[in-house]
């Protein structure tokens, strides 16, 4: 009942489909392969798969900039990188890992998923999705010009003022780093709107928002929790633009500004994305876990208010980042409580998946290696996150290497191990093949034993007083040892990570012809459907009863309350009832998927324009940039989101009229009336097709 | 090229009895949408969600620095050269223009597409009168010696103003596309939602002034 099959798509301003010709200058792109097809796609899957594909990038250019400082410090008064270099390396890492590797990840995990998950055929707005992408490609390529143009940002991946005004920083760097961020966040405004809207919107007939995949809600709410975070972040550079460009002086001290307004209005934005960054990755884990336990995820519905307690919860804790500054005693109270009673719901989350593996059969593939991991690693850093409630003790760890260990913790042990995790269960639902479990495990045991040699040693140095950021240290301090144990742990994590993309090549080569739609025996509607997902993701939108509903396809308890398999002749019944309830609830429309189209890619080539006109004040250039980004949203919505194919060329690949035939497939007569532009060719093989009836 | 038309046209011809009547009988109901409201509707109350945190991250910091006691600072408090009987009548203009836009949206559910673009025109009318008011406000200022860097206070003022102007102004490109369309033919009926999506965020822009009106110029 994908809302997205026959109606127009248009922004708000969209003009009716019933319009003469686009505008365009370019031919509608048809082409389902080759690079075309991807600068046009408007497929949530090859969206999800470039958005997939930009983080892992990213991570390895993030990761070599961690493995440049620990190099430098692995020895005292290291000598691999200049003070300059250093900075530039530590706040790229930190932006890099944040807003261009987890961010993107979860983006693609949620661009594939949530539309499979919940028996959609696509997001609500397709092209609003190919936008964030390119959008989000954008802001990083502003970013990382910066090392060409003169120097990346070199103000910490939160920027604090007065460090990074135009007196402290003179250089172009920090304003790489605010038009980057500002691009990026663009995106992700776009993309969470795009993403609520279809979590909402799109579900499949009987898919209550209480039987929704756990993925799916905790998705959703780091979708709502980016639509209120981003525009905080928004105001923040702007201000700090205003101040840097036009000589104004909002955080300057010595004309009456405020620095610690900056640091409210980040840390604002900085804690609920925190949520963001873990909150969708516990939706994976808990994915992962019932399946590899053989039992339903324990207290499903605790896990979601758990989650949206987070949620809440996440906004009224910023200012412990915030204890050193001097807030007064009453605001540092408030916030140590409020910090401490956010544990209580991550504490329940962990509980639950203790209970889901509890008396479960567990198999322990990569997949559920990677998601225990998470719970143990995740601990940890919720753990000493506990201790930075309490503020005497926080100003002792306050810009110690202790908070370094706290965040990798949560954000490598939790979020990376979580994605990891994610790719594994996942991957030959995308890919069509199942990555090695040999490889795998591998992989994991040494991403987990470098993960812990690396930042286990940095609680330590932490308590020991090393700071972080700071680019060398003296001999005589005994901080040695450590930070060498540490250094070898950054490399066995990228050994670990290059063993990753070894998998990914040789699992690929020696992949099967065929892949089982459901190799773990899962439990949700994605894994209903063919491997890898067609392009079409259902054939017939299924009606949903219960949450698994896949699981309860499969299974079935007996009298003595324990799990059988249902009986073949049973479960062929069952099938067929459920079909035919599918192709009712489906009224037989045909599947219309929108239209591939050059606009979003177009339009987001505005943005980068105006960034760089703003940087170097070419103001006549920022308004060219502007007039791309007009341009190409008003090309757009004369653009009808859907296009009847043309006539079927007889030298196009068999793949496209295989698909094409599938447009009629559901139901001949409906299909007949309701897309008329259809070849005919369509319309006969559908009649013939055996899974229309 | 009829080719392309003839299944937009049913889009068209189908979309009201599809969605309205299907959105009450349930789930099974053909393209009707989980919640009843359509994507576009819904997005764009899910994007003034978010710009409720713009605005209030914007209100925020012109109140924190208006409280500020700044010794030898430059140029006159930005409360000493308020106009308020100017800014009334401004905001007036722009509450009226939220009137009007009602009209415009119940003319074309109407099917009245002559009112409709009145009331569109009358809409944008009213809110550029009030740009245009903002725009003499600023150089007034400018004139009394209150640049954008002059002191803290206008800083945040000129961000805070400025930025619901540029809203407004988007409002009114919004506003004067849907007119084209209308005199182009493609702003139906069916498609009235096109319209009250776009008031949505007018009136939005209206509320927010509302606020901006009272805290910034009235209390003190």
């Amino acid at each position: 009942m994908a809302l997205t099959e026959s109606r127009p798509l248009e922004l708000t301003t969209g003009v009716d489909a019933t319009e003469d010709q686009p505008l365009g200058a370019f031919t509608r792109p048809r082409g389902v392969t080759g690079w075309r097809s991807w600068l046009t796609t408007v497929d949530h899957k090859k969206i999800g798969i470039m958005y997939g594909a930009t983080a892992m990038t990213f991570f390895a250019i993030g990761g070599l900039e961690a493995l440049l400082i620990r190099t430098q410090l692995m020895q005292p008064n290291g000598q691999v990188l200049s003070e300059e270099a250093y900075n530039q390396a530590f706040t790229m890492h930190g932006t890099t890992m944040v807003f261009l590797v987890i961010m993107p990840m979860l983006a693609a995990f949620a661009n594939y998923l949530i539309p499979i998950m919940i028996g959609a055929r696509d997001v609500a707005f397709p092209r609003l999705n190919a936008l964030s992408y390119w959008i989000f490609l954008m802001g990083a390529i502003v970013l990382y010009a910066s090392f060409f143009l003169g120097g990346a940002p070199d103000g910490g991946w939160f920027g604090y003022v007065p460090n990074t005004s135009i007196t402290f920083s003179p250089g172009r760097n920090i304003d790489f780093w605010i038009f980057g961020l500002q691009i990026t966040g663009i995106a992700s405004t776009v993309g969470a709107i795009n993403l609520i809207v279809t979590c909402l919107n799109l579900r499949a007939p009987g898919m209550t928002l209480m039987r929704m995949p756990i993925f799916v809600w905790m998705s959703m709410i780091a979708q709502f929790l980016l639509l209120f975070a981003m525009p905080i972040i928004t105001v923040a550079l702007f201000l700090l633009m205003f101040d840097r460009q036009f000589g104004a002086n909002f955080f300057n001290p010595q004309a009456g500004g405020d620095p610690v307004l900056w640091q409210h209005l980040f840390w604002l934005f900085g804690h609920p994305e925190v949520y963001i960054l873990i909150l969708p990755a516990m939706g994976i884990v808990s994915e992962i876990l019932p399946v590899f336990s053989r039992k339903p995820l324990f207290g499903y519905p605790v896990m979601v208010f758990s989650g949206i307690a987070i949620g809440f919860m996440g906004w009224g804790v910023w200012a412990h980042h915030m204890f050193a500054v001097g807030l007064g005693p009453v605001a540092v109270s408030a916030f140590s409580i409020s910090t401490m009673f956010i544990a209580v719901p991550t504490g329940v989350k962990i509980f639950n998946w203790i209970g889901t593996m509890w008396g479960g059969s567990l198999r322990l593939n990569t997949p559920a290696l990677f998601a225990i991991g998470f719970i143990a690693m995740f601990t940890i850093g919720g753990l000493s996150g506990v201790t930075h409630s309490l503020s005497p003790h926080d100003r002792q760890q306050t810009d110690t290497y202790y908070v370094v260990a706290h965040f990798h913790y949560v954000l490598f042990g939790g979020s990376m191990f979580g994605l990891m995790g994610g790719f594994y269960y996942w991957w030959p639902k995308v890919f069509g093949y199942l990555l090695s479990d040999k490889l795998g495990k591998w992989n994991f045991w040494l991403w987990f034993v470098g993960f812990n040699l690396a930042f286990g040693p940095m609680h330590l140095l932490g308590l020991q007083g090393m700071p972080r950021r700071i680019y060398t240290y003296d001999e005589s301090l005994g901080l040695t040892a450590l930070n060498t144990l540490s250094t070898v742990g950054a490399f066995i994590i990228a050994i670990a990570t290059a063993l990753f993309l070894v998998n990914v090549v040789v699992s690929r080569r020696h992949r099967p012809a065929t892949m089982a739609a459901d190799p773990w025996d899962g439990r949700s509607l994605e894994w209903s459907i063919p491997s890898p997902t067609p392009h079409y993701n259902f054939l017939e939108v299924p009606v949903v009863h219960s949450v698994d509903d896949f699981w309860h396809r499969k299974y079935t308890e007996d009298e003595h309350g324990r799990l059988v398999k249902i009986p073949p002749m049973q479960a062929e019944a069952i099938a067929e009832a459920r079909a035919d309830e599918d192709h009712a609830a489906d009224h037989g429309h045909g599947i219309h998927l929108p239209s591939q189209s050059f606009y979003p890619f177009v339009t987001s080539l505005g943005l980068p324009v105006i960034a760089f006109g703003m940087i170097y004040q070419a103001y006549v250039v920022a308004v060219i940039g502007a007039f791309i980004l007009i341009g190409g949203l008003y090309a757009w919505t004369l653009e009808p989101s859907f296009e009847p194919p043309p006539p079927p060329d007889p030298l196009d690949d068999e793949h496209a009229q295989g698909d094409m035939a599938l447009v009629g497939a559901s139901n001949p007569a409906i299909a007949a009336t309701e897309t008329p532009a259809l070849p005919a060719a369509g319309r006969s093989s559908a009649a013939t097709d055996g899974q229309g009836a | 090229m009829s080719v392309t038309e003839t299944p937009a046209d049913q889009g068209t011809a189908a979309a009201p009895i599809d969605r309205a009547p299907h959105a009450e009988t349930g789930p099974a109901a053909g393209h009707a949408t989980s919640t009843g409201l359509s994507n576009e509707k819904l997005a764009m109350w899910v994007f003034l969600g978010s710009e409720c945190l713009l605005f209030g991250g914007l209100i925020s910091t012109f109140l924190l620095l208006r409280s500020r006691e700044i010794e030898g600072q430059r140029g006159p408090d930005v409360s000493e050269l308020y106009d308020i009987p100017f800014t009334s009548v401004s905001s007036f203009v722009l509450l009226m223009s939220s009137l009007t836009m009602v009209l415009a949206l119940a003319a074309i559910q109407r099917g009245d597409q002559q009112r409709l673009r009145a009331w569109l025109v009358t809409t944008a009318l009213l809110g550029s009168t009030f740009v245009a008011g903002q725009v003499y406000e600023f150089t007034a200022f400018v004139r009394e010696g209150l640049g954008f860097t002059t002191n803290l206070q206008s800083s945040a003022f000129f961000v805070l103003t400025g930025f619901h102007g540029v809203h407004v102004t988007i409002g009114i490109i919004m506003l004067m596309s849907l007119f084209v369309m209308s005199l182009r033919g493609s702003l139906t009926r069916q498609r009235s939602e096109t319209v009250e999506i776009a008031g949505l965020y007018w009136h939005f822009v209206d509320v927010v002034w509302i606020i901006i009106f009272t805290v910034v110029y009235l209390i003190r």
